[in-house]
């Protein structure tokens, strides 16, 4: 990761607004995202949390009003796993379709071992439970280089202990000058302080 | 690299690259049921006949290439990946195009000699039905992201894409009908080529526009 200034805009929003199914989930919103800093996007089932985040990331791309700039590109965590059931564990990260930059064995192993997957690195995916396919996607998370992180639901299917080990690592990037945005109803509990974005009303604090 | 990951993900389910083959020889062995087995009548129609299997053996896998991909969110992940979509989306097409048209391109001299087809044309054959294929494809392709989003595509593919593979099966079938008769092959292989090097030069555009439009819905 390159050490970047603190406080360099990593995306920023301007006016955007979303209209879904002839409802208004957000409107005029304006933010910047700069490195350093942790957001959490709120709001209840159906509030446009995965909608806004897939704006951030750049796989929307109309459909919106507002403007969406990006520094770099994202590493964007979604809903689905992107785990392919025929690859082993270690195969599925180091033919990541976003792959550009190939990894290192050792690199990868230390992946998996950090999200609890040693011993499973050779396992087919599909002999794997859900978390287990959650914690391979989340390997990304210890082998990424991109600055900026937008998680989708990150928690989902992951143990007490796994999260903990997230939330330790996402204020670990935070910290290093990264910038992550976190969609999650659970609270976050890391030393640095979280910008809650709220779209039930769209309030920033 | 994408390539490598495309191939090995199709080698550990052979089922899918025999699918297509086993079509194949079924197919081309109804035909002596079906028409009689006099020989020079089987000859007459064995270009035309391969060349429409082959055809439709493409439509019938086409429909699969981005689609696991999009159904567990790999696609995603794809579109926002940092290298160019084209080249990915080529790698895609290309996987695809060496575990449908390559493989049946090189074991078609078994289904010539089922349809009694002189030896002399079987080269052509061979030669036709891999650039043919690959064109195929790579226009498959276009219609395989335009309808991943769909639960139900494969109508919808074959009405999109089949007027596209109208001029491959014409000019393949002629190729291997000029070899019969002894006249020469190489304008319509140049022209086959044509088709391709157009192809790889568009196709691959049309269809990462069209995942862009899959992903976004």
């Amino acid at each position: 990761m390159t050490d970047s200034a603190v406080g360099e805009s990593l995306a920023e929003v301007k006016d955007l607004g979303l209209v879904r199914g002839g409802r208004v989930l957000f409107e005029s919103l304006s933010f910047a995202i700069r490195a350093g800093e942790l957001w959490q996007l709120e709001g209840g089932n159906g509030a446009g949390k995965t909608s806004l985040l897939r704006i951030l990331a750049g796989l929307s791309r109309y459909g919106f009003d507002g403007l969406v700039s990006r520094a770099e590109v994202p590493l964007y965590v979604g809903h689905q796993a992107a785990v392919k059931g025929l690859f082993s564990a270690r195969e599925n990260l180091s033919w990541h379709v976003s792959g550009g930059c190939v990894f290192a064995d050792e690199q990868i192993e230390q992946a998996l071992q950090r999200v609890g997957l040693c011993g499973f690195e050779d396992t087919p995916s599909h002999a794997l439970s859900a978390g287990q396919h959650r914690r391979v996607n989340l390997a990304r998370l210890f082998l990424s280089e991109a600055r900026l992180w937008l998680l989708d639901e990150p928690f989902t299917a992951i143990d007490a202990a796994g999260v903990s080990e997230l939330q330790e690592r996402i204020g670990g990037h935070v910290a290093r000058g990264g910038a992550v945005v976190v969609t999650s109803h659970q609270p976050l509990h890391v030393d640095h302080t979280v910008h809650h974005l709220s779209l039930d009303g769209a309030r920033i604090s | 690299m994408l390539l490598r990951r495309q191939l090995s993900l199709a080698i550990r389910r052979p089922i899918e690259i025999g699918n297509p083959l086993v079509f194949f020889a079924i197919v081309v062995a109804l035909f002596p049921l079906g028409i009689g087995p006099a020989s020079e009548q089987l000859a007459m129609i064995a270009p035309g006949a391969i060349w429409i299997i082959a055809l439709l053996s493409s439509l019938l896998t086409s429909d699969s290439v981005f689609r696991s991909d999009f159904d567990d969110g790999s696609l995603e992940q794809l579109l926002l990946a940092p290298q160019p979509l084209y080249l990915s989306v080529l790698a895609y097409l290309c996987a695809h195009w060496v575990v449908t048209g390559l493989l049946l391109a090189l074991v078609s001299p078994v289904f010539a000699l089922m349809l009694n087809l002189p030896a002399e044309a079987v080269g052509t054959l061979m030669v036709s039905l891999a650039l043919g294929t690959a064109v195929l494809s790579l226009v498959g392709g276009i219609g395989a992201a335009l309808t991943v989003g769909l639960k139900r595509g494969g109508m919808l593919i074959s009405l999109l894409i089949l007027p596209l593979y109208i001029p491959v099966l014409i000019f393949g079938t002629a190729a291997v009908q000029a070899a019969v008769s002894g006249a020469p092959v190489g304008p319509f292989l140049a022209l086959l080529g044509a088709m391709l090097s157009l192809a790889i030069a568009l196709g691959p555009l049309a269809t990462a526009a069209g995942l862009r439009i899959s992903i976004d819905a």
